[in-house]
């Protein structure tokens, strides 16, 4: 099967590369001189002076902190995601009662439900349930909106399993709860990594539930850190990008071990 | 299928008579995360409804104020500028992603030697947040040490923030820098899929490249493009994370869009009724958006072709 490369599309695809690498060559390069070197040399220029100083200042500015909240976040949004949409997603693709396909068309419609169309009546919820100001009420609306797409993207990969091996279970009499831990379960581990990927980068990368629902100190996390210090300390880019670095490293590192599930994942996402 | 009809009707009939039927999962197994989905995303959506026809501060409980949030967001010129430039943000973004997403992707699906390499850094903006994104932006425009100082015969004045035309290019320019990477990806699964055969045939006929791609390639990724669109659309009518950090709504109210004007008109000015009206506006238009994409992608009729027994 040989086709011809699409040169356009080729070229194209360079200029895009080039576009991606270049701002991120910049905010690496930023981040490793001093701000005075900084602003005298000029963003596009090679750093001179190599430094880690704007990586230790952002630690000493609390990053540390909010850091542990952001892993606290999202290990907790992971965990819950794990425990709800398995089931779900089991009911989804082999329960044949009409409830059922109410239940995904909810889930269908929830995709489009915009954070920000609820956030006024979510800051009332989380108030009066005492969760202002509190990891817990970053953690439920954040699983919360997870929902829809992992439910989607879990639901797709237990279709491809096939009714020959539930016919099998079926010749041995299981139920459904050791057709959904001996089949279906171990049948789906890609979409559940994907589903995991997903739900801890979305909890990781979160901004408008911890901005609105949280306040102090002791309870932000990292983009809300990033945020803040841009706010107070904007001029000193090299100590801002050094922290948005940081935001990012421990994603990336994820990435470089997950990317396969992740991109598979998002690939789905279009439809057949 | 592989599997021909007859030999599976007969199984199943033979599995029906030895009594063995499968075991089904009830509605039960859905119901703790339909429970919590409810409580978290559906009742905030009904209480936005409520609270819109309500006057509070944020602090008391919320009074019951009639029409009058609707009243005042009619007669609110920023509110009706602002839903404009949600528009215009919004179609902008699409008419820029759209076809670069199409290209890259279609190229990516191809078998390239480097492209594992290249899309490793490729998709880097999709682990960032738009958070960082924008911060990221933010400092290399910076109007006094960013890349508009070093390149003035480009950028003029260099402050791209202080005017309406360049500072609603940037807030396009960097959704576009975030999120073709993710609609390249959409594109690319969907052009792995289209079937080699019809280039085959195309090849026999002495069709190049650029005819297939319009004869071949883009019909064959309506479906794609038309989930495309409609996440480009949702996603832009819903940007804020960008201009509360890239421009703050302006200069002036210059992009002030409606997600940004309800967060400011509820948690700056403590007018949570006014904001929860504007919040409702923008539930209406996402509704009708999605449910136009559920209908015409057929994705309510996903039921597995496998689905059997």
């Amino acid at each position: 099967m040989k086709r011809r490369p699409n040169y356009l599309a080729g070229l194209g695809s360079l200029v895009w590369l080039f576009l991606i690498g270049l701002p991120l060559y910049v905010m690496l390069a930023a981040t490793l001189q001093d701000r005075s070197d900084y602003s005298s040399n000029g963003p596009l220029a090679f750093p001179k002076h190599v430094t880690l100083h704007n990586y230790t200042q952002d630690f000493s500015n609390g990053f540390g902190h909010f850091f542990l909240n952001t892993l606290l976040v999202t290990l907790a949004v992971v965990a819950i995601v794990l425990l709800l949409v398995p089931p779900l997603a089991y009911a989804i693709v082999r329960s044949r009662g009409r409830i059922t396909t109410g239940i995904f068309r909810l889930f269908l419609l929830g995709l489009a439900i915009p954070a920000q169309a609820v956030i006024v009546p979510m800051f009332y919820v989380i108030s009066k349930a005492g969760l202002y100001d509190n990891l817990i009420g970053i953690i439920l609306p954040t699983a919360a909106f997870s929902l829809p797409v992992c439910a989607l993207i879990l639901s797709g990969v237990m279709r491809e399993i096939t009714p020959d091996l539930y016919e099998a279970m079926a010749m041995d009499g299981a139920s459904p709860w050791r057709v959904f831990f001996q089949l279906v379960v171990p049948l789906s581990k890609s979409g559940l990594s994907t589903i995991v990927v997903f739900s801890a980068l979305q909890a990781w990368n979160g901004f408008l539930f911890p901005l609105v629902l949280t306040q102090s100190d002791s309870s932000k996390v990292i983009t809300l850190g990033l945020f803040n210090f841009q706010t107070e300390h904007g001029i000193d880019i090299p100590g801002l990008l050094a922290a948005v670095v940081l935001s990012m490293l421990p994603i990336f590192i994820v990435y470089l071990f997950a990317r396969r599930a992740l991109v598979q994942g998002l690939m789905g996402v279009g439809g057949k | 299928m592989t599997t021909s009809a007859e030999p599976r009707v007969a199984r199943r009939r033979s599995i029906r008579r030895s009594g063995a039927a499968v075991a089904r999962p009830g509605f039960a197994w859905a119901a703790p995360a339909t429970l919590f989905f409810l409580l978290f995303a559906v009742l905030p959506l009904v209480l936005v409804a409520v609270l819109s026809f309500t006057d509070w501060d944020g602090l008391g409980s919320p009074q019951y104020a009639g029409l009058d949030n609707w009243k005042a967001l009619i007669h609110d010129h920023v509110m009706i500028q602002s839903l404009w430039l949600s528009v215009l943000i919004t179609v902008l973004g699409v008419v820029v992603q759209t076809p670069l997403s199409i290209l890259l992707g279609v190229w990516a699906a191809g078998k390239q030697r480097n492209r594992a390499i290249l899309s490793a850094i490729y998709f880097v903006p999709l682990l960032l947040s738009a958070t960082a994104v924008s911060i990221l932006w933010r400092a290399l425009l910076d109007p006094n040490f960013g890349v508009p100082s070093q390149a003035k015969w480009l950028f003029g004045d260099g402050n791209l923030f202080g005017h309406q035309t360049s500072a609603i290019g940037v807030l396009v320019f960097v959704g576009a820098w975030q999120y073709t990477p993710f609609h390249t990806l959409i594109y690319q699964g969907a052009a792995r899929a289209v079937p080699q055969v019809l280039y085959q045939a195309a090849e026999i006929d002495g069709a190049g490249t650029i005819r297939q791609f319009f004869h071949i390639t883009l019909p064959q990724l309506r479906n794609t493009m038309i989930t495309s669109m409609i996440l480009m659309v949702v996603g832009g009518l819903t940007t804020f994370d960008t201009v509360l950090i890239l421009t703050q709504g302006g200069p002036g109210t210059d992009t002030t869009i409606s997600a940004y004007y309800m967060y400011q008109k509820a948690f700056k000015s403590f007018d949570f009724g006014g904001g929860s009206a504007i919040a409702l506006v923008l539930v209406l238009i996402a509704t009708v958006i999605s449910l136009v994409v559920v209908k015409v992608s057929g994705y309510d009729k996903m039921r597995s072709s496998s689905e059997g027994l």
